[in-house]
């Protein structure tokens, strides 16, 4: 079983949700829904399942319910309908008590204003899920000045959190989420409110830090670019409804609907697609062609692109290990980089 | 969440009109009631439909009768729990002569360098709040020295009353925050609490406090008590909901999160509370002055008495200098957890 399954999550926001359900279960779209009833709908009918140690990237514009399906994982907000499954446990039959031991051991949240305590310096802000547990004092301290340290903040352990810039309170929000050291990482437009260079900074960050820590992450966003930068896997949310679900590339690619495609208009494909999307699968036509450049399957094609416009001949595209996995020529580049 | 939904729905199976018939039906009592009981009906009922001139002129027997029902439950009251305010007077009052006789006996520049030391920590070491309050202070004796000593009771009553507030009016503001019925029955108990007027409840107090300080203290909690149980509340609903969240995301239970989380943040709306409670208590006190309380209020009263304009203004000025150097000590606290609370920068 996946690390986080969602099975047909309904949320209806208003007086009497499960009064509405049976509308929204028949087909009715969200206006219909708040024309017939004054109920919003929230989210109808999703299902996601997310692997463990993966990047799941939730994207879609505001009123999406992006920042509901969030909450839902770590019950923050309870679904009027449908199942949630963490670690193959139903999340739903938690009582109130083992929900907190839940919240506790399992995960921890990032959010776009940072939500971080203004009464509290920094190293208690990181230290305060350990608090909560009841860790001693001494160790909660040491365990939160690693976080800072990993961040990069130290030094600031002892200022308030309005004594930082912006992008520094996020780095507080991320050392205090991993200073419980939780399997599961939710982040909740996390980046959203940075400016553009402090963001793209952050984005790295998270990237090298997901490459040492393998956590799950479920990250909200409603940046395309920011998704296709993090994101394993992508869910596009659209009015409560779940679009597409797929690999950055699938999305790049194939994309659903009009709605998806519109967005995926604007994006640099050369700097999302990976080689190993690009690539020709390695046959035998290509036995004794001239080979000017080794890549990588993970470089994009905008690393590669100077290469092979410069060369004209094939690139050989190779794993981890060295082994060949296929070959990159200038028409599979021509080809999927206009748009069709 | 999911218990406050699922009380709406139970709430939306009562149709309207069962709420309507019953209010018909209280309210038809009353009418039978207040016909019944009073003296000066007509010989039948019988007699309304053929003589009409009680249309006129609003009828003898259409009178509920409150004023009978209040004075005959005042009276099973007092009989049976009378005992009870006994002992709750005689506690303040010991408490209250105690303070009292500590501060009076208290040489005079002791309590001026006292009240200047306080007000020096509470505001996080401001020079010139500091000296002003000091100023304040010496002035009060200065005005009259007959003055020093009233002030000093007025003050202990003002504390008391205080300390009486905060200790019930703190967790009924705790409590209407995290709970919305509770909320719902306590906004209309304020309401009348403000509104009602001071009368109303001095009488009574007397009654059951007998004359002095006593009744002036209950007053005072009566009187000032609705503000600090309104700011507690609205401060704490007035936490940022993303620090709540992140509170609860961490697994925080209800109670980790009213006292590490909600009542830090909403402590500069509980000090704005508490002052206004100060300022409002010391209004009070200058009102009980009409029931016997002694202090500076007792002071406008004979002045005013008396056709003494200069003795009546000169002891209303004690009074605000004691309001200054109450208003300073307590907002001055406010202020600096404030500048520690300053909300987290928002782009």
């Amino acid at each position: 079983m996946s690390k986080i399954e969602i099975n047909n999550i309904y949320k209806i926001f208003g007086p009497t949700p499960g009064t509405v359900l049976e509308n929204v279960k028949a087909g009715a779209t969200k206006e219909e829904v708040l024309d017939q009833t004054g109920h919003t709908v929230g989210l109808d009918n999703v299902s996601i399942s997310i692997e463990e140690g993966e990047t799941f990237v939730c994207m879609g514009l505001s009123g999406s319910g992006k920042s509901t399906l969030i909450r839902h994982i770590n019950r923050l907000i309870d679904p009027t309908d449908g199942e949630v499954f963490v670690n193959g446990q139903n999340v739903l039959d938690l009582s109130p008590e083992e929900l907190l031991e839940f919240r506790k051991k399992n995960m921890s949240m990032v959010f776009q204003r940072f939500g971080l305590f203004p009464h509290k310096t920094v190293i208690e802000n990181v230290a305060y899920g350990l608090e909560i547990q009841q860790v001693e004092l001494e160790q909660r301290n040491k365990t939160a000045m690693d976080q800072i340290d990993a961040v990069g903040l130290s030094g600031f352990e002892d200022q308030y959190p309005s004594q930082l810039s912006g992008g520094m309170q996020q780095r507080v929000g991320l050392a205090r989420a991993l200073a419980t050291n939780p399997e599961i990482l939710l982040m909740d437009e996390a980046f959203s409110a940075l400016d553009p260079l402090i963001r793209s900074d952050m984005q790295g960050q998270l990237i090298e830090l997901q490459s040492q820590l393998k956590k799950t992450i479920v990250f909200i966003t409603h940046d395309l670019d920011e998704s296709l930068k993090l994101g394993d896997h992508i869910g596009i949310l659209n009015g409560g409804r779940l679009v597409q679900v797929g690999t950055p590339e699938e999305i790049l690619l194939n994309p659903a609907d009009d709605y998806v495609s519109s967005f995926v208009g604007d994006v640099n494909r050369a700097r999302v697609l990976k080689a190993r999307a690009v690539m020709t699968k390695k046959d035998d036509t290509h036995n004794g062609m001239e080979i000017a450049h080794r890549a990588n399957e993970n470089d994009t094609l905008e690393e590669l692109l100077p290469i092979i416009l410069g060369t004209r001949s094939l690139i050989e595209v190779v794993d981890n290990s060295g082994n060949p996995l296929g070959y990159i020529s200038d028409h599979e580049a021509s080809r999927l980089l206009s748009k069709s | 969440m999911a218990p406050l939904t699922d009380t709406k729905i139970f709430m939306k199976k009562i149709p309207q009109s069962v709420y309507y018939a019953i209010f018909t039906g209280l309210f038809g009592w009353l009418l039978v009631v207040s016909f019944n009981s009073s003296k000066r009906k007509p010989d039948s009922v019988g007699e309304l439909f053929t003589d009409l001139s009680w249309l006129n002129n609003w009828p003898k027997w259409l009178d509920t009768p409150l004023m009978k029902w209040i004075n005959d439950g005042w009276k099973v009251f007092i009989a049976e729990y009378g005992l009870i305010f006994d002992a709750i007077g005689y506690g303040l009052l010991r408490g209250y002569t105690e303070l009292k006789q500590i501060i009076v006996q208290a040489p005079w520049p002791v309590v001026i360098i006292a009240v200047i030391a306080i007000t020096y920590f509470s505001s996080g070491r401001k020079v010139g709040t500091t000296v002003f309050v000091g100023i304040c202070t010496f002035f009060i004796g200065f005005l009259n020295p007959r003055f020093w000593d009233k002030a000093i009771e007025t003050t202990t009553m003002v504390v008391l009353g205080i300390a009486i507030c905060v200790i019930i009016g703190i967790p009924i503001g705790i409590a209407m925050a995290r709970n919305e019925k509770v909320r719902n029955a306590i906004l209309p108990i304020l309401d009348l609490m403000q509104v009602i007027p001071a009368f109303c409840y001095l009488i009574p107090g007397i009654i059951l406090f007998g004359l002095g300080a006593i009744p002036a203290i209950i007053s005072i909690f009566i009187y000032a008590c609705p503000p600090l149980i309104r700011l507690t509340d609205l401060g704490i609903r007035l936490v940022d909901k993303e620090v709540i969240e992140a509170a609860e995301s961490f697994g925080a239970s209800r109670r980790q999160k009213l006292w590490g989380v909600q009542m830090p943040l909403a402590l500069p709306n509980i000090m704005q509370g508490i002052n206004q409670c100060t300022m409002m208590a010391l209004a009070m006190v200058v009102i009980a002055s009409m029931i016997g309380t002694r202090g500076l209020g007792d002071e406008v009263l004979l002045g005013l008495q008396q056709l003494n304009v200069g003795a009546a203004i000169e002891a209303g000025l004690a009074i605000v200098l004691l309001a200054i150097v109450l208003d300073r000590m307590t907002q001055a606290y406010g202020e600096k957890i404030q500048e520690r609370n300053q909300p987290v920068k928002k782009k």
